[in-house]
């Protein structure tokens, strides 16, 4: 049951990894730093599927990224 | 479908379109393709657009006719809503935007040069065209230095085009990412942005310029256009195989005998395209296709066409119609170190992935290409092409993997002589 896809705006995301903790079921971290969809096409590694039960998560990770360069997009 | 708009002249047989007029004047393009059809049916030219099967020349091959759509639907709903706050929002941004982009950053392109030069008017019908099917409000051609002067000169000698703006584009490699161009546009730097909706569309993340749907669309699909809504989709689709359809602008570089732009027929095999050149197949080691973002495809598959079906094994398409040749005397492994070389230097360097993924990438793709005897070296490049995909506001991490993996795969046996310190090529 998808919640909506995060999606991740790479011009404003420069690896702090607050997302890859609250997430980490969805996120992991490269060598620098920034984060890498664990599961999903290599095509969905910028709108990262959401699990319905990891919508809260997902939800505080958008209103805790300090740079702001997530954003949660309803399911289409 | 099949009937065409107006026509007072009949559409050029053969596979000289583009380039069938005698010269680039005014009075050389009407005598050639007659008067632009001034009075026509938005959405029937769509449709006649539908018809010709016509994808975009700029590289992702995106069908024409839909962001034709897209932006003329946007158009209408902006002109119709005025109920809601977001509808008056948009409509006081402003109405549709049409580019016509002929900003080629990629270096072994030449053909919107040569089409910008040689038929100015072609692409101009083209832009105008698309303009009154969406009603655009401001009209705009974004090109280089080179082409502004033959296209500010066409614009001179017909009294239609005054309103058209000019913009030069950067001579950077990203410049002419649709992203980019309406950055530059809207006054900002000729760089890729982040965008979640299309451009042509409307809404509360519309990605166009100052929030207008925007229709950018590469100078020779401009051009066809021009000639679809004279002549229709049934002579455009006269000619055009393997599933492509009517002419496309190819340019042949590297091992030739000289760089050429030649107009021929969609999905006409490589190796004619090559002969026309002036090499023969045979002789060459392999052919890059579809540019730096493109793939290899090895000498002895050169006799497929330049189509989407028959290159997708390579995982190469004809895109913006880029072919570089690659002599038996030259090194697959060095040539490709030196494009993801320059990729690496052409990244914008606003996303993290790319930034950091391509200078590493390009930096083992080098030790590999000169011979160093260490085992994990191909298995990291491969490692490091598959960690940036997908992983940055545009296309470039993918493209310049896309290079990376082809180079792996069309001289796996090149890269396992360089692990013995010997290459295929070099004694």
């Amino acid at each position: 049951m998808p919640g909506g896809t995060l999606h991740i705006d790479w011009t404003l995301c420069d690896g702090r990894g607050l997302c890859t903790e609250l997430l980490p079921e969805l996120l992991d971290r490269d060598e620098w730093g920034y984060p890498l969809a664990v599961n999903g096409a290599r095509d969905a590694r910028s709108d990262v599927l959401v699990p319905a039960a990891l919508t809260a998560d997902a939800r505080q990770a958008v209103a805790l990224c300090p740079r702001a360069a997530l954003r949660l997009l309803p399911p289409t | 479908m099949t009937q065409t708009i107006r026509t007072s002249v009949a559409g050029p047989s053969g596979s000289r379109r583009l380039f069938a007029a005698r010269d680039s004047s005014l009075a050389a393009h009407l005598e050639r393709f007659g008067p632009m059809p001034g009075d026509f049916d938005e959405g029937h030219l769509i449709a006649e657009v539908e018809g010709s099967g016509l994808a975009g020349r700029g590289g992702a091959g995106f069908p024409a006719w839909r962001k034709l759509m897209a932006a003329s639907t946007a158009s209408a709903a902006i002109a119709s809503a005025t109920s809601s706050p977001a509808a008056r929002r948009l409509a006081k941004a402003g109405g549709p935007v049409v580019i016509a982009n002929g900003a080629e950053g990629e270096p072994l392109s030449r053909k919107d040069e040569t089409l910008l030069r040689a038929a100015p008017h072609l692409v101009l019908d083209g832009l105008l065209l698309a303009a009154a099917t969406v009603r655009a409000t401001e009209v705009f051609v974004y090109t280089t230095a080179a082409s502004l002067p033959s296209v500010s000169k066409a614009i001179g000698e017909r009294g239609d085009a005054a309103h058209v703006r000019l913009f030069q584009a950067p001579e950077t490699f990203l410049s002419g990412e649709a992203t980019a161009v309406v950055n530059a546009i809207g006054g900002g730097a000729a760089i890729p942005r982040d965008h979640i909706a299309r451009m042509t569309s409307h809404g509360p993340s519309v990605g166009g310029l100052r929030g207008r749907p925007t229709l950018v669309q590469n100078v020779e699909t401009l051009a066809h256009l021009a000639l679809i809504a004279r002549f229709g989709a049934t002579w455009f689709r006269s000619i055009g195989r393997d599933g492509e359809t009517g002419t496309r602008l190819v340019s042949v570089s590297g091992d030739v005998p000289s760089p050429l732009v030649f107009e021929t027929e969609a999905g006409a095999p490589l190796s004619d395209t090559l002969l026309a050149a002036g090499v023969v197949p045979d002789q060459l080691r392999a052919v890059l296709v579809g540019g730096y973002h493109g793939a290899w495809v090895p000498s002895g598959e050169l006799r497929r066409p330049l189509s989407r079906d028959s290159l997708a094994p390579f995982g190469a398409a004809p895109g913006a119609g880029i072919l570089m040749a690659l002599g038996t005397e030259r090194c697959g492994l060095e040539a490709s170190a030196e494009i993801a070389t320059y990729l690496a230097g052409q990244s914008a360097k606003q996303c993290g992935p790319c930034a950091n993924g391509l200078p590493r990438l390009a930096d083992v793709l080098r030790r590999l290409a000169a011979r160093e005897q260490t085992p994990w070296l191909p298995a990291e490049v491969e490692r490091l092409a598959l960690l940036v995909q997908g992983r940055g506001s545009c296309h470039h991490p993918d493209g310049t993997s896309r290079l990376v993996l082809s180079t792996l795969t069309v001289f796996a046996a090149d890269v396992a002589q360089h692990l013995q310190g010997r290459c295929e090529v070099h004694a």
